[in-house]
C-alpha cells in the first residue's frame, strides 16, 4: 500500500430515514493534494465529509487515515486524527473574537491565556498569508474575513487533512483567487485539501483529482489534468447538457420600473442605499452584481414595499391600463397584485417566503389563501400548482405533502422560484435563486428567467456567480456600499470591470463593506 | 433609614443566588422557567434536612453545633436544586421536551414538593434560623459601616462570593468559554468539539443548586425561619433580575441590592393605601422591562441574552 495515503475511505454508506444519502463511497487522498468532490445538489457531497469530521456516523464502510482503520464517532476524534472541517455555514460565534473563536472548546495545557493564544493565530496566519486580526469580534467582519477564522481555525488544530465545503460560493473573485494562492500554500506545505464545489472552472484550476458523486451514489475519480468541463458534467448529471446559457435579444423594451433617486436608512441609521436610479425594462433580464450585504436585498425589499424608503420614488408603468404608479405610496399587497414579485433566497435558503415545517401545497396557499371565497380553505388549487411545479421543475420530493424542510436545498428553490413564476408576474425579481445549487438545477432556473424574459417580463437578477451574470443578463447594475458604482452591457464587459466597481466605493469609503 | 438600606441587602442577596443560578444556567442556552419551583424545593430540602439534625441533637440531649447546623441545610439545599436541574435536564435535553413547558411544570410541581415536606416538619427547623443570621463577630465594632456591611448571615457573603466566582469563571476561563459557545450557538460549539449535553447538564445542575440556596436564604435568613408561601414570587423576580442585569453575575450584586430595596421600599413609606403598596412591588419588574426595551433598541452585541437561549439542539436534526 501506499503510504503516502492520508485518508482512504471504503464503501462508505449512510442513509436517513429511507433516503440513501452515500451508496459505497470509495476515496482517496494523498498528502499534498487537492481533491474536488463534485457533485450535483442532494448527491450527498456534505454528508460525506460530515461522515469525516464526525458529524454523521456512517452506516457501513470503513476510514482509513494513515494507512489504519479508525472510527471517527465526534468531531472530537476528527480533530485527533488531524481533520479539520470549513462548513459551507460558518460555524462561529458572533460575539466572540477570532482568537476565542479559535481556541474554542480545546483543551490546551497551561493556563487559560487568550494573548498567548493571540500571538499563536498571527503566527499562523503569517506562515500561509492570512490578513486577520486575531481580537476583532466575527460579527464586526466581513464573509471572508469569517473564512479565514474557520481555516485557521482548524490549522491551529493542526489539521493536516482540511475539507472546505462550498469555500467560494460567497466571496468576490479577488478573494477567491487569494483563498486559492492561500490553498496552494497549504498543499505545498504537505497539507491534504478536500474542497467540495459547484464551478467547474475552479475544480479544473485548483484541483489534482475529483471525484464525482451522483444522487448518493459514487461514480469516479478522474485526475484533472487528463479531464474537461464537458466530461465532468456528464459524470455529475449522468447526461449530456449544454453549458451555453442561451440569450435572445430583448424585444419590446418598455420602461416597467424606474426608480429615481431612492434613499434607505436602516433602523440603527446608517445609509443603506444611496440616491439610487435606474430603469428596469421589460423583455429584458437585469442583472445586479456586488458583495453580499451592499444593499441589493434592501433594494429588492424597497421595490416590494417591504423596506421604509426616505427619499425617492419607484414608478411602475402598468402594461395593462398604461398608467403610472408610484409604488412607494402602496402596500406589498397591492404591489404583489400589480404582478411586482420578489423571490428571495436567503443564505440560510429557507428564512424568506416560504415555512420550513408547512408541506409544498400549504406554502402555494400562503400567497393564494386571502383570494378563497368561502369560509374554509381550497386545497385543490394550490396542490395542483404544487404538482406542477414538482413535475414541471424536477422537484425530488417524496411528495406534494412532505414538509418543504425536509428538501435539499436547490428543490426548495425550485418551489419558491416556482410559485413566484406560477403567479405570471410583470416584473420577476430573483434575489440569489441558484445560491448554492448544482449545475442542472441552476440551468433550470436560467431557463425559467429565460423563458420569463420571452414573455415580456422584466427580470431583476442579482447573482454572486459573475460568470453568469455576463451570459445571462442584458445589462448589469455594479452595486457597492449602497450605491450604484456602474452599469456595463453585458454582452461587452468583463469579469475583472465588474470586480472593479463592486469593490470601487468600498475602498474609499474605507471597510464598510459589511 | 439604615434598618432599610440593611433589609434590602439581606432581600438582594436572596435574590443574588436565584439570579446567578440562572445566569449559570442560561448561559448553556437552557431557559430554566422551574427556577420558582427549585427555589421552593431547595429551601424545602434545606429546611427538612435542619429539622431533622436539630430534632436529632435534640433526642440525644447534645448542643447543635453551628457550623452543622449551617453546613447541613446548605449541603441539602444544594442537592435538592441540583435534582430539580436534573429532571430539567433530562427532559429537555434526552427527552428533548419543549423547555418553557417543562420549566413551568417544574415551577409548578415544586411549589407542591415543598408544600407537602414543610407541612411533614415540625416547626423545630425555625430555630436554626439564628444560625443563619448570626452577624461576623467584628461587625459591632466597625459602627454604622460595620453594621451594613458586616451585620449579615453567613449566606449573603457566600451570594457574593459565588456571583463574582461565577462571572471569573464564565470570562476568564476555557470552560466559561466553552459554556458562553454552548448557550450561543451549539453547533457551533459542537463542531469545536465540545460536549453540548455535557455542558447544559451540568450547567443547569450547578445553576439550579446554586438557585436552591436562594429559597434557603430567604427562609432562613430574611424571614428568620418563618415558612411563607410566596418563594416562588421570589424566583421570578431572580429571573428578571437575570434580564435586568444583562447576563453578567457581577452587575447582579448591584442590582439585586436595587431590587431588594424596590421590593421593600412600599413597608418603609408610611400613609400609603394597600393598593398602592402592590403597585410598589411591581417596580422590579418595571424596571426589568425598560431594560429591555433599552437593550433591545440599543442593538448593542455585548447586552444580548445568549443566542440560543430556549433552544433545543440535536445534532442530527436537518
Amino acid at each position: 500500500m501506499n503510504n503516502n495515503v492520508a485518508i482512504e475511505l471504503k464503501n462508505i454508506s449512510k442513509s436517513f430515514g429511507g433516503n440513501m444519502a452515500n451508496k459505497n463511497v470509495n476515496l482517496t487522498v494523498n498528502r499534498g493534494e487537492i481533491l474536488s468532490i463534485l457533485g450535483e445538489n442532494g448527491s450527498g457531497k456534505t454528508t460525506l465529509m460530515n461522515m469525516i469530521s464526525g458529524i454523521y456516523f456512517p452506516d457501513e464502510g470503513q476510514i482509513f487515515i494513515n494507512g489504519e482503520e479508525v472510527a471517527i464517532r465526534s468531531p472530537k476524534d476528527a480533530f485527533k486524527y488531524g481533520i479539520g472541517m470549513i462548513h459551507q455555514h460558518f460555524k462561529l460565534i458572533d460575539v466572540f473574537s477570532a482568537t476565542e473563536n479559535i481556541i474554542l472548546g480545546l483543551n490546551e495545557k497551561g493556563r487559560y491565556n487568550l494573548k498567548a493564544a493571540a500571538m499563536r493565530v498571527k503566527e499562523i496566519s503569517d506562515k500561509y498569508g492570512f490578513d486577520i486580526d486575531p481580537m476583532k469580534k466575527i460579527h464586526e467582519m466581513s464573509v471572508s474575513e469569517k473564512q479565514t477564522v474557520e481555516i485557521i481555525k482548524v490549522l491551529y488544530r493542526g489539521a493536516d487533512i482540511l475539507i472546505l465545503d462550498e469555500p467560494t460560493a460567497v466571496l468576490t473573485p479577488q478573494e477567491t483567487q487569494k483563498l486559492f494562492a492561500i490553498i496552494r500554500r497549504m498543499k505545498e506545505d504537505g497539507k491534504s485539501i478536500i474542497i467540495i464545489t459547484h464551478k467547474l472552472h475552479e475544480v479544473l484550476s485548483l484541483s489534482d483529482k475529483v471525484a464525482v458523486l451522483r444522487k448518493g451514489e459514487y461514480v469516479g475519480t478522474v485526475e484533472t489534468a487528463k479531464t474537461n468541463e464537458s466530461e465532468l458534467t456528464e459524470m455529475m448529471v449522468g447526461k449530456k447538457i449544454s453549458l451555453n446559457i442561451e440569450r435572445s435579444e430583448p424585444e419590446n423594451c418598455e420602461h416597467r420600473l424606474v426608480v429615481n433617486g431612492l434613499n434607505c436608512v436602516n433602523r440603527e441609521g446608517k445609509k443603506i442605499l444611496n440616491d439610487i436610479s435606474f430603469v428596469a425594462r421589460s423583455g429584458e433580464i437585469l442583472g445586479i452584481a456586488g458583495i453580499a450585504g451592499s444593499g441589493q436585498r434592501e433594494l429588492l425589499e424597497a421595490i416590494a414595499g417591504l423596506q421604509h424608503i426616505n427619499d425617492g420614488e419607484i414608478l411602475y408603468n402598468n402594461p395593462k391600463t398604461h398608467s403610472c404608479d408610484n409604488l412607494r405610496d402602496k402596500t406589498p399587497l397591492q404591489i404583489r397584485d400589480l404582478g411586482v414579485r420578489l423571490s428571495f433566497v436567503p443564505e440560510d435558503r429557507l428564512g424568506m417566503g416560504l415555512v420550513g415545517n408547512m408541506d409544498i401545497v400549504d406554502n402555494m396557499m400562503l400567497r393564494s389563501y386571502h383570494k378563497g371565497k368561502s369560509l374554509f380553505l381550497e386545497r385543490k388549487q394550490p396542490k395542483d400548482l404544487a404538482l406542477h411545479i414538482i413535475e414541471d421543475l424536477e422537484v425530488v420530493t417524496p411528495n406534494e405533502n412532505t414538509p418543504v424542510r425536509r428538501l435539499s436545498g436547490g428543490n426548495i428553490q425550485k418551489i419558491l422560484v416556482g410559485r413566484e413564476i406560477a403567479s405570471a408576474p410583470t416584473v420577476l425579481m430573483a434575489a440569489y435563486p441558484v445560491r448554492g445549487l448544482d449545475i442542472g438545477a441552476s440551468y433550470t432556473i436560467y431557463n425559467l428567467l429565460n423563458s420569463q424574459k420571452k414573455k415580456g417580463v422584466a427580470v431583476i437578477f442579482v447573482g454572486e456567480d459573475l460568470d453568469v451574470l455576463i451570459e445571462l443578463c442584458d445589462r448589469i447594475l455594479v452595486i457597492g456600499s449602497g450605491s450604484i458604482t456602474g452599469v456595463v452591457d453585458a454582452r461587452n464587459t468583463t469579469k475583472e470591470e465588474i470586480g472593479l466597481l463592486m469593490t470601487k466605493t468600498v475602498s474609499n469609503e474605507g471597510k464598510e463593506s459589511e | 433609614m439604615l434598618a432599610f438600606l440593611i433589609s434590602a441587602i439581606r432581600l438582594g442577596m436572596t435574590f443574588l443566588f436565584g439570579s446567578t443560578g440562572e445566569t449559570i444556567t442560561e448561559k448553556s442556552g437552557h431557559l430554566n422557567l422551574g427556577i420558582p419551583g427549585v427555589m421552593c424545593v431547595g429551601a424545602s430540602c434545606g429546611c427538612y434536612a435542619e429539622y431533622l439534625y436539630l430534632s436529632q441533637m435534640r433526642e440525644m440531649r447534645i448542643t447543635a453545633s453551628p457550623f452543622l447546623a449551617i453546613l447541613i441545610p446548605i449541603v441539602a439545599t444544594l442537592a435538592g436544586g441540583a435534582l430539580m436541574g436534573l429532571i430539567f435536564s433530562f427532559l429537555t435535553v434526552s427527552l428533548r421536551a419543549n423547555q418553557n413547558v417543562t420549566g413551568l411544570a417544574l415551577t409548578t410541581f415544586g411549589i407542591g414538593v415543598s408544600d407537602y415536606m414543610i407541612s411533614e416538619t415540625g416547626p423545630i427547623y425555625s430555630k436554626g434560623s439564628r444560625y443563619f443570621t448570626e452577624p461576623l463577630p467584628f461587625a459591632d465594632e466597625l459602627g454604622i459601616v460595620g453594621e451594613i456591611l458586616f451585620s449579615h448571615g453567613v449566606l449573603i457573603y457566600l451570594s457574593i462570593i459565588i456571583a463574582l466566582l461565577t462571572s471569573f469563571v464564565l470570562n476568564h476561563t476555557r470552560i466559561g468559554l466553552n459554556l458562553r459557545s454552548v448557550g450561543e450557538d451549539p453547533a457551533a460549539a459542537d463542531a469545536a468539539g465540545i460536549n453540548v449535553s455535557l455542558y447544559r447538564y451540568s450547567a443547569t445542575c450547578i445553576g439550579s443548586a446554586i438557585a436552591g440556596l436562594s429559597g434557603l436564604s430567604f427562609i432562613m435568613d430574611y424571614l428568620n425561619g418563618n415558612w411563607e408561601y410566596c418563594i416562588d414570587a421570589i424566583g421570578w423576580l431572580c429571573i428578571a433580575l437575570v434580564i435586568f442585569t444583562v447576563w453578567k453575575p457581577n452587575l447582579a450584586i448591584i442590582g439585586s441590592i436595587l431590587f431588594g430595596a424596590l421590593y421593600i421600599v412600599s413597608s418603609y413609606i408610611t400613609g400609603i393605601s394597600f393598593a398602592a403598596k402592590e403597585l410598589f412591588e411591581m417596580l422590579p419588574y418595571v424596571v426589568t422591562i425598560i431594560v429591555l426595551v433599552f437593550t433591545s433598541a440599543r442593538d448593542s452585541k455585548n447586552s444580548q441574552p445568549p443566542k440560543s437561549l430556549g433552544l433545543p439542539y440535536f445534532r442530527e436534526e436537518r
